[in-house]
């Protein structure tokens, strides 16, 4: 069994992989990871990627995808713990370069301590002193 | 200190939002939530995105944003510097003028936040697009890997598996050692205090002459 943290999602697969590592199948891709697989390759909202021509076989095997393959090919962080068999993927640092070149503050979506979620982006229009703290 | 700067302010346009860094969640958080009685939103931040969005590597440290969304001060500590590293870690005393030295940067911090919430862009507080950029930490490959650490060491140890978490915790440090949050968070998590134990100290000792709050960038008065 299998756990993969990725695109904000945490999904445990399920079994029947055709090899080790984090494989989805094709059909739960999109609910497990948020990447989709489309005849132009996969995708991740408008963002495609082209699956390497003569390479396939490492990307895509028997309706099940392998999402270490897609890390390892864009260049995203990938740390694996055997012992749980969990892994995590994150984002690859061109992309996050590109946003940081603009000085727009990235989004982010946050629960506050009562449980109500709040968004950077929602107090555009106003300053805005963000600011981090904690009890360690 | 930051709901009396919002009562402060109130009419200036300025939001004040805190992050609590805090993979123990609001269990850890809430007591000084409530001490503070804040009408400020307080986020919980269990994963320490916000920490790594912004290229936040201590606490407490502030970015300032602009009506348009544009930082215009990036990640900087927020009204504290090195004068807290003469405390005697045993008694946590430090000497008068070391405390005087603290109260001094909060008070030109704190002027600078007030400046600007009244001036905005035109406040000498508020840096240039191009500044700002040059100052945003560039993501970098082991930095980026760190984060991934981090994230699973957090997810393992919220199931349980302390000890697990406890190596990816490790490789995140080892991979980004300028993120006291990571190191302190990570002792924090092996057993509550140990964050301000002697790993801590040894830690800051072996800075030497580096800073662990670095100076901020002041307008020149």
């Amino acid at each position: 069994m299998v756990t993969l943290l990725i695109n904000g999602h945490t999904s445990v697969t399920p079994a029947g992989a055709p090899g080790p590592g984090p494989w989805v199948p094709v059909s739960q891709m999109a609910a497990l990871t948020g990447w989709d697989l489309k005849p132009e390759g996969a995708c991740l909202g408008e963002r495609c990627v082209p699956i390497p021509p003569g390479r396939s076989d490492e990307f895509e095997r028997e309706g099940w995808f392998n999402m270490a393959a897609l890390a390892a090919h864009l260049g995203q962080p990938l740390a694996e713990d055997a012992e749980t068999e969990t892994w995590c993927i994150g984002e690859a640092p061109a992309d996050r370069a590109t946003a940081l070149n603009s000085a727009i503050a990235p989004d982010f979506r946050l629960p506050d301590y009562r449980g109500t979620e709040y968004t950077l982006s929602q107090f555009r229009g106003r300053k805005v002193f963000l600011v981090s703290w904690a009890s360690w | 200190m930051w709901q009396a700067l919002t009562e402060e302010l109130a009419d200036t346009g300025l939001t004040i939002v805190a992050v609590a860094l805090e993979s123990r969640g609001l269990d850890a958080a809430l007591p000084y939530i409530e001490a503070a009685n804040p009408t400020y939103p307080c986020l919980v931040d269990r994963q320490h995105v916000v920490a790594e969005l912004f290229g936040m590597v201590n606490v407490p440290t502030a970015v300032w944003i602009n009506e348009e969304g544009r930082i215009v001060r990036p990640p900087e500590p927020a009204g504290t510097n090195d004068a807290f590293r003469k405390m005697d870690p045993a008694t946590g005393r430090l000497a008068a003028e070391d405390r005087q030295a603290l109260r001094d940067e909060r008070q030109r911090y704190l002027d600078g936040v007030r400046d600007w919430a009244r001036r905005g862009d035109e406040s000498p507080w508020a840096l240039d697009e191009a500044v700002v950029r040059s100052r945003l930490a560039r993501p970098r490959g082991e930095h980026e890997l760190a984060r991934v650490h981090f994230r699973l060491g957090e997810h393992l140890w919220e199931l349980g598996h302390g000890d697990r978490a406890q190596a990816h915790f490790a490789q995140a440090v080892r991979l980004h050692p300028e993120s006291w949050a990571y190191r302190r968070q990570a002792l924090d998590l092996e057993q509550q205090g140990k964050s301000m134990g002697r790993e801590y100290w040894e830690a800051v000792t072996a800075l030497g002459d580096r800073h662990y709050y670095p100076p901020i960038i002041a307008p020149e008065s």
